[in-house]
């Protein structure tokens, strides 16, 4: 390890000497507490730790320096849309007109940012061809749990309770079955067809009266446009049920497809993959839901309403009976949202159009320079969308190298692995996104890297299967993680030292 | 890049998307250039008013933030990354939910933290539904102490789930007037048709009071259900912990923890249980272990009870999560260190006590008898009225009680207000003055017109 | 290697008959599938299982799957060991690995259950 490199870090609580830290606040009053009834008063302190700044700060820069991000390298994770995040959206997010704004003040004080939520309302409504969209679900599994809580809410409305199945292909995210289970109801999953695609007949045999809904990815989980869909939603709604779109692959659609001119009942939006809000190494995200006219009913509370006269306003309690309720506290991850918009008004219509052919003209790119490289098996060899699926299967027959030793491999070379073993559907796979904000040097570059791999698996394939060699650290014993789990650190017992009152 | 694959066109590449299916031209603005969009988003913000005197909580707290919190927040390697998927290069994301875990440990006095939830109210919503899965019951009874939100949530989580939520009222008179009525907890727990799951109380509750909490869990316990606690994480500094008044799980709102308010978001939902309950934990879970070479390093896992694996039998079906939030609170916490900790909580204290002992002198008496930390209800005649009175003249006089909570008895005419340690004393003269004068117009004649 | 005098499940667990009680585990192609086992979940002593319905979990590191009874009866007793020591499954599946033990209601269902060859047989097409 170079001196300038990564440096592991003891935790912080290790790195605490009792009567460190500096004044941030004022000193409290002397009996600020007295009146607190003792019964409720903390006995021991909590252990915190106690550092002076600049331990604190270098504590977490030489942390954030052992991450791989966005803003130091390729980040090809497939169905995660790793793009680039645009600084000024984190400009925007923190002005103090956004930032300082409580989510209980009246409408009044809050129009800058109920107009931009209502704002953003309408450019989702538009892209998603649907009726109307919550900007509420805090992330894309959120929405989910949205959609199908209407849907469930729509048949409950006609009396039809008992439609309790949701039909799910077995090569979708995990969220769509959880979510299904989260709602009351049963998940049906229904195998993809040979060239990946939905299997109309199997998901027409299973099609019933007890049928509540279908979630389907499109572009799916293997990057490729579902083509069946038209007839599929027509199947759905000849037997009354729904049709949900799992809308993590917006990113490959936009101005080509809207679900909600193609038929689809409801979708949610991630912003944090389409629509560039940071990730933040595993959140905040935001799950817009959109929906047609049949759910709009039954969206949740509150939804910003905009009067005859440019004023806007929260929807009241009890203002709209159908609907399903609350799904979070107060509105929503404004923040987030306001970072998604400033990115949806930079792009405008045509800035989107070219996001999607860029992102899907990426991925054919990287796509065949794999294919042409005759090592990696693509399962599927035509056009895909945003994102594609490659697999080390003759690579592991021929050498034992595996799809997961190419991606640590990877990261030797100061590349992000891909989505690794999903979906489950295909033998060793690597689900490749690598969206539109790279250049073709990168692409190239991330090419070289796999082809050169491929080849090292052959004449040296320990190298390949023992990396990484030059990551902070190497890999790591996961089972013993899971076995013995050592979930928090331990600091002595905490006592207030003496503080001047 | 269109002539390597063979293409003239990139309509080609989307050849695969039938004709019937394709879509309308999108019909928006056109783009705008970055200095634009600037002048636009700051106008918007502009419209805000973010510069009255505040005295509104209600579940989302105004608190100092060291600088030092931001600037770290805004380093590229942590809120451009996604979740840690390749943990040997993601270690700076995995020991900081390592550190955070144990962060809030020490705060809720409980072993098992997750990694993030949304927010308070799904975090809640979360408990309420380990309880279920742990007893294998469906039935939750939740004070209607409990933050509205957060019922509310409950009611539709539970709805979706067939699980039922019952209220435990709050007690109508007396000094405990405005707590969870206990006689009437034990009632519900001791039907033995239908026994509970868990009880879900808040502390302090959604007005600011202090609630029996170790009583009710004695309660609980006895009729074998689980008991949550809903916490406030800055008041943890001073109160008793979860961990020592025997709750079982500990859910939350952390925007407390040096998260700006935001209008509602992204904020951070705090879920923490009891090692036993460890397999019933939605949510990320990250561990210490070793790498091959023996050094300390940090990894997912218990992954087998997230959805990516467990699909339709997961805990949960969360998978995005508030990973960046978690880093605010835990930089803020150790900024502030737990001195500074423990005078954000004695500041906010005494500056609510001077907010009622001003209020009370210009007439302005509590709702309730009971003990508070740093927020209390207000009895205030045409409460609506002056509240809009005061907005007036530069003063969010908090929450009107009969628009967050209107089934509420007692509360119609009732403000739920309170302060913190940024909270100056000029602000508190200024409600007390300003109160004084929208009381007198507003029970005028000429007011009430 | 699949022991000759155990009968299988085409779920992958085994079972041996001694008496009217019956001893039940995971075959070691069943433990190589799931790869390091980190935890299992199995019923109380005295709970009733039924043949081809599940009775426990078993999950590893990146995987999780159900455990189904081949035989239908009353658990008399589970390997204690296994909450502290998982990995036995993957080391020993057939010996210190097993799981439960049944009191066996019905010994016919014995003869529904694949005998070595059979289930060597399958594990092979797989």
């Amino acid at each position: 390890m170079s001196a300038s490199g990564p440096r592991l870090q003891p935790t912080i609580f290790e790195l605490s000497k009792p009567g460190r830290g500096s004044d941030k606040v004022p000193h409290p009053p002397h009996g600020a507490l007295d009146r607190l009834p003792a019964e409720h008063r903390r006995e021991h302190p909590a252990a915190l730790p106690q550092l002076n700044e600049p331990e604190a700060v270098r504590h977490y820069v030489n942390l954030s320096q052992l991450n791989h991000a966005v803003d130091t390298g390729f980040y090809p994770l497939g169905s995660c849309t790793m793009k680039w995040n645009p600084k000024v959206n984190e400009w925007a997010a923190r002005l103090p007109g956004f930032a300082q704004l409580h989510p209980m003040a009246p409408d009044d004080v809050a129009q800058g940012t109920l107009q931009l939520l209502w704002e953003l309302e309408q450019i989702l409504i538009e892209v998603s061809g649907m009726s109307a969209v919550t900007l509420q679900p805090a992330a894309g599994a959120h929405g989910e749990l949205t959609g199908i809580l209407m849907i469930r809410a729509y048949h409950a409305s006609r009396g039809e309770t008992n439609r309790t199945d949701v039909l799910v292909p077995d090569s979708a995210h995990g969220t769509n079955p959880a979510t299904a289970t989260m709602a009351g109801l049963r998940t049906v999953s229904i195998r993809a067809a040979a060239d990946g695609g939905i299997d109309l007949e199997a998901f027409k045999a299973a099609l019933g009266p007890q049928t509540a809904a279908v979630m389907i990815t499109n572009p799916s989980t293997m990057g490729l446009f579902e083509s069946r869909v038209g007839e599929l939603l027509e199947a759905v709604h000849a037997v009354g049920a729904m049709a949900y779109m799992d809308g993590a692959n917006l990113n490959a659609i936009l101005g080509r497809f809207k679900p909600g001119e193609a038929g689809f009942d409801v979708m949610h939006i991630n912003t944090h993959k389409t629509f560039s809000t940071p990730h933040g190494g595993g959140g905040p995200g935001a799950g817009p839901a959109a929906v047609g006219d049949k759910l709009e009913p039954f969206l949740p509370v509150p939804r910003v309403l905009r009067d005859g006269e440019g004023r806007y306003r929260l929807e009241r309690a009890g203002e709209r009976p159908a609907s399903i309720g609350r799904m979070r506290s107060f509105v929503g991850s404004t923040g987030v949202l306001v970072r998604a918009y400033a990115y949806l008004r930079t792009h405008g219509a045509s800035g989107l159009a070219e996001i999607t052919d860029d992102a899907v003209l990426a991925a054919n790119y990287l796509k065949e320079r794999l294919a042409g490289s005759g090592l990696y098996d693509i399962p599927f060899p035509g056009v895909c969308k945003h994102e594609f699926i490659a697999s080390a299967s003759s690579i592991k027959r021929k050498t034992g190298v595996r799809t997961l030793d190419i991606a640590k491999r990877l990261l030797d070379h100061g590349f992000h692995a891909p989505t690794v073993y999903f979906p489950l559907t295909v033998d060793e796979a690597m689900l490749i996104e690598p969206t539109e904000t790279e250049s073709i040097e990168t692409l190239d570059a991330f090419a070289d890297a796999l082809i050169e791999i491929a080849r090292e698996a052959e004449s040296d394939p320990e190298t390949v299967t023992s990396a990484p060699h030059t990551a902070p650290v190497r890999r790591l014993d996961e089972a013993g993680a899971a076995r013995n789990p050592n979930l928090r650190w331990r600091p002595a017992v905490g006592d207030w030292t003496p503080c001047p009152d | 890049m269109l002539a390597s694959l063979g293409m003239k066109s990139v309509d080609e590449l989307f050849a695969d998307i039938p004709e019937a299916l394709r879509s309308s031209p999108l019909r928006l603005d056109p783009p705008e250039s970055e200095q634009v969009l600037m002048g636009r988003l700051a106008g918007l913000a502009g419209r805000n008013r973010v510069d009255l005197a505040s005295f509104l909580g209600a579940g989302a707290y105004r608190h100092f933030s060291p600088p030092m919190v931001d600037q770290i927040l805004l380093r590229g390697e942590w809120y451009t990354a996604y979740t840690p998927y390749q943990p040997e290069v993601s270690q700076g994301t995995l020991q900081s939910i390592y550190e955070y875990e144990s962060l809030i440990a020490e705060l809720v006095g409980l072993d098992v933290v997750s990694a993030s939830h949304y927010d308070g109210a799904a975090a809640t919503a979360e408990a309420a539904l380990m309880t279920c899965r742990a007893t294998q019951r469906g039935r939750v009874l939740v004070s209607r102490a409990v933050h509205p939100h957060y019922r509310a949530v409950l009611q539709t989580y539970f709805g979706g789930a067939g699980l039922e939520v019952e209220d435990v009222p709050l007690v109508a008179e007396g000094p405990a007037t405005g707590t969870t009525d206990l006689a009437d907890l034990e009632r519900r727990l001791a039907d033995d048709e239908q026994p509970a799951a868990g009880v879900v109380l808040p502390q302090p509750s959604f007005y600011g009071l202090l609630e029996p909490m170790a009583e009710a869990a004695r309660l609980t316990h006895a009729a074998g259900a689980l008991f949550v606690a809903v916490i406030e994480p800055v008041s943890l500094a001073v109160l008793a912990p979860p961990g020592a008044y025997g709750a079982d799980i500990a859910a939350g709102e952390g925007q407390a923890l040096g998260i700006p308010p935001q209008y509602g978001g992204p904020y951070l939902g705090i879920l923490a249980c009891t090692d036993s309950l460890v397999r019933q934990i939605p949510g990320r879970l990250v561990g210490m272990t070793t790498d091959i070479d023996g050094k300390r390093a940090y990894v997912m896992t218990l992954q087998a009870r997230e959805q990516h694996i467990r699909r339709e039998k997961a805990a949960s079906n969360i998978c995005t999560n508030q990973t960046l939030l978690a880093l605010a609170a835990s930089v803020w916490l150790a900024s502030l260190g737990p001195h500074g900790l423990r005078d954000v909580a004695a500041l906010g204290a005494a500056k609510a006590a001077e907010l009622e002992a001003a209020l009370a002198a210009v007439g302005v008496a509590r709702a309730h008898e009971g003990a508070y930390l740093n927020e209390f209800a207000i009895q205030v005649p045409n409460a609506p009225a002056v509240h809009r009175e005061l907005l007036a003249r530069g003063i969010l006089a908090g929450l009107v009680l009969a628009d967050a909570v209107p089934d509420e008895p007692g509360l119609a005419d009732a403000l739920l207000v309170c302060a913190t340690e940024v909270t100056t004393s000029d602000e508190i003269a200024a409600f007390a003055r300003e109160i004084q004068a929208a009381l007198a117009l507003t029970t005028s004649p000429v007011g009430a017109a | 290697m699949v022991p000759a005098d155990l009968r299988y499940t085409k779920d992958h667990e085994w079972v041996r008959v001694d008496g009217d009680v019956a001893t039940i585990g995971v075959s070691d192609f069943a433990a190589n599938q799931l790869g390091d086992v980190v935890f299992v979940d199995l019923p109380k002593a005295g709970t009733k299982v039924e043949q081809f319905s599940t009775f426990g979990v078993v999950e590893s590191v990146k995987a999780v799957s159900d455990l189904y009874a081949p035989l239908s009866g009353e658990v008399t007793e589970v390997n204690a060991d296994l909450a502290s020591k998982p990995e036995l499954v993957n080391s020993d599946p057939y010996g210190d690995g097993w799981m439960i033990k049944v009191r066996v209601g019905d010994a016919g269902q014995v003869e529904g259950l694949l005998d070595a060859a059979a289930y060597e047989k399958l594990t092979a097409q797989a």
